[in-house]
């Protein structure tokens, strides 16, 4: 069964929700190595996401334009560090499906990968770093390569988000290269990284949205 | 525990904010239509000038809109609370201040700042604009002497933009005003101290927790934590720490000239900082330091952080004459 722009409104709004009920808890993480900020900036730019994306017409807009509205509104009700990061995500994952009237699960695992991708390539980041690649790469490659095992899509995404979970958990124990937590030395040791943990909750939200479709 | 602000929504501080700095200070700013987050200089850009772009995240006032006006920066872009501006503000700020010889972006060296400068930078060469970025990197605290460039950028923004601001204003060549802007940063070095922290308008809970008898120092200004937690000590004893961090890495020679800020952080009162000045002078009289200007007051704070940073600029004649270079802007004139 194909996903649709429908679908795709549906998905926003979902992440949305999963990310305005961790908000306080993702300010406490970034509290700790950073300015406390980024529950805030998630939920504005999740927000503002899924209110462009849910104004679209479903019978008038494809899900390429799903997400480069999402990535319109988030950049420009975010700024910060994770505006750019995500734009950049919805904006490739908008290229990725270009033309097409709704994806197979085949296009929507593609457009998860180049997510992933893009946020790579827009922070200049390695796995490792203690950022949100660091949750979003091993999501994205255990998604590929379930999928090209043949899996369906549900499965794709629980292997996918227990990747991201053990990504982000992994952050605990790394230094920071990236970002304001960079400047703090081993005094970031023992943290979770706050970006790899909002990563984390939105996986997690793909993943629900694949197990509720595929049942 | 729970903060008290004068605010009414925390969600509208921001916006809110800049209408207030708009009916206070007509004759020197005015917003972009319909990109209220876009702040310009009346009597500042020009035909044949580089246009000055400064901008970062709210709560550092009056860094960064407090220092756009004739002889400073042609615009601030205006971000959330302690949050970069997304490229939208960025570029109709160049936009209104390119006089078709270039725009400079300067800002503190903050990845998300990093990110969305550099996007805007993007989307402007489609429009045919020439954006360069010097980035600030004059906190001390940030990283060791030898990986400079990855230092975050604080308080110096005030020495630092003013010299910039000037280049512009003397109508220097782009490369010049890059050259001058990068001059100026090189030579300027600022650390901090934290005694009790600020905390967000949308969250009223403090950023961080600080004993009752301690100080931070090095504190960034977003509330991230410094390179030392100790025991409050007197205020020379945390300007003489402050100072020997600076003058380690100024390397001056006796004679030279300095430019002196004695920064408050958000709560920390006048008294308190005269009471730093008066000892920043006895340690450079000591070093044989002359003192050619300083300031002492609210520059670049941080919401309602108490603490303090100290900055200096290691003068030269170029920097003497574009620091002296007259300005005029909402909050700072000389």
């Amino acid at each position: 069964m194909a996903i649709t722009t429908k679908d795709l409104q549906h998905l926003f709004a979902l992440i949305a929700g999963d990310i305005a009920a961790q908000r306080d808890h993702l300010c406490e993480l970034d509290g700790a190595i950073g300015d406390g900020d980024h529950g805030l900036a998630m939920d504005a730019g999740c927000e503002a996401a899924a209110k462009a994306v849910g104004g679209l017409d479903p019978a008038q807009a494809a899900p390429t334009a799903v997400f480069n509205a999402a990535a319109k509104a988030f950049l420009n009700a975010v700024g910060a560090s994770s505006g750019p990061l995500y734009a950049t995500a919805f904006m490739r994952a908008g290229a990725a499906v270009k033309d097409k009237p709704e994806l197979s699960d085949d296009d929507f695992v593609r457009a998860f990968a180049v997510m992933a991708q893009g946020i790579q390539e827009r922070g200049k980041a390695e796995p490792g770093e203690k950022t949100m690649v660091d949750t979003w790469k091993p999501a994205a490659d255990a998604a590929l390569k379930v999928r090209a095992s043949g899996s369906a899509l549900a499965e794709c995404f629980d292997m996918a988000d227990r990747a991201a979970r053990q990504g982000c958990e992994a952050t605990r124990d790394l230094l920071a290269a990236k970002g304001r937590a960079s400047r703090l030395g081993d005094r970031v040791i023992g943290h979770i990284d706050p970006g790899a943990a909002s990563a984390a909750i939105i996986i997690a939200s793909i993943a629900k949205f694949a197990r509720h479709r595929d049942g | 525990m729970k903060t008290k602000k004068l605010i009414n929504a925390g969600a509208d501080a921001v916006d809110e904010m800049l209408q207030g700095v708009l009916v206070a200070h007509p004759r020197h700013l005015y917003a972009v239509e319909d990109v209220p987050r876009a702040i310009i200089a009346r009597n500042g850009p020009r035909k044949g000038k580089v246009g000055l772009v400064i901008g970062g995240g709210s709560g550092h006032e009056p860094t960064f809109l407090g220092y756009v006006g004739k002889g400073l920066a042609d615009a601030a872009a205006i971000g959330n609370v302690f949050a970069s501006p997304p490229p939208d503000p960025i570029i109709a700020c160049a936009k209104a201040v390119d006089g078709g010889a270039g725009v400079l972006f300067m800002y503190g060296n903050y990845a998300g700042d990093v990110m969305n400068f550099d996007m805007a930078a993007e989307m402007l060469a489609l429009d045919e604009i020439e954006v360069r970025t010097v980035l600030t990197t004059d906190d001390v605290a940030s990283a060791p002497a030898d990986q400079r460039e990855e230092r975050r950028g604080v308080a110096g923004n005030v020495f630092i933009f003013k010299a910039a601001g000037a280049a512009c204003d003397l109508l220097y060549s782009f490369d010049e005003v890059e050259r001058a802007a990068r001059h100026a940063n090189a030579r300027t070095y600022t650390m901090g101290v934290a005694l009790a922290p600020c905390s967000l308008p949308q969250t009223l809970k403090p950023n961080f927790l600080i004993g009752e008898e301690e100080m931070e120092i090095g504190m960034g200004i977003h509330g991230e934590p410094g390179v030392a937690r100790e025991s409050l000590k007197t205020a020379d004893a945390v300007t003489d720490e402050l100072m020997d961090s600076i003058l380690r890495e100024m390397k001056a020679e006796r004679g030279d000239r300095v430019a002196v800020l004695v920064n408050s952080l958000g709560s920390t009162p006048m008294m308190e900082l005269y009471i730093m000045m008066r000892r920043v002078k006895a340690r450079l009289d000591e070093a044989g330091l002359v003192i050619h200007t300083s300031l002492v007051g609210n520059y670049c704070t941080s919401l309602e952080m108490a603490g303090a940073s100290i900055t200096v600029m290691h003068l030269d004649d170029e920097l003497q004459r574009l620091i002296d270079h007259p300005c005029d802007c909402a909050m700072f004139a000389r």
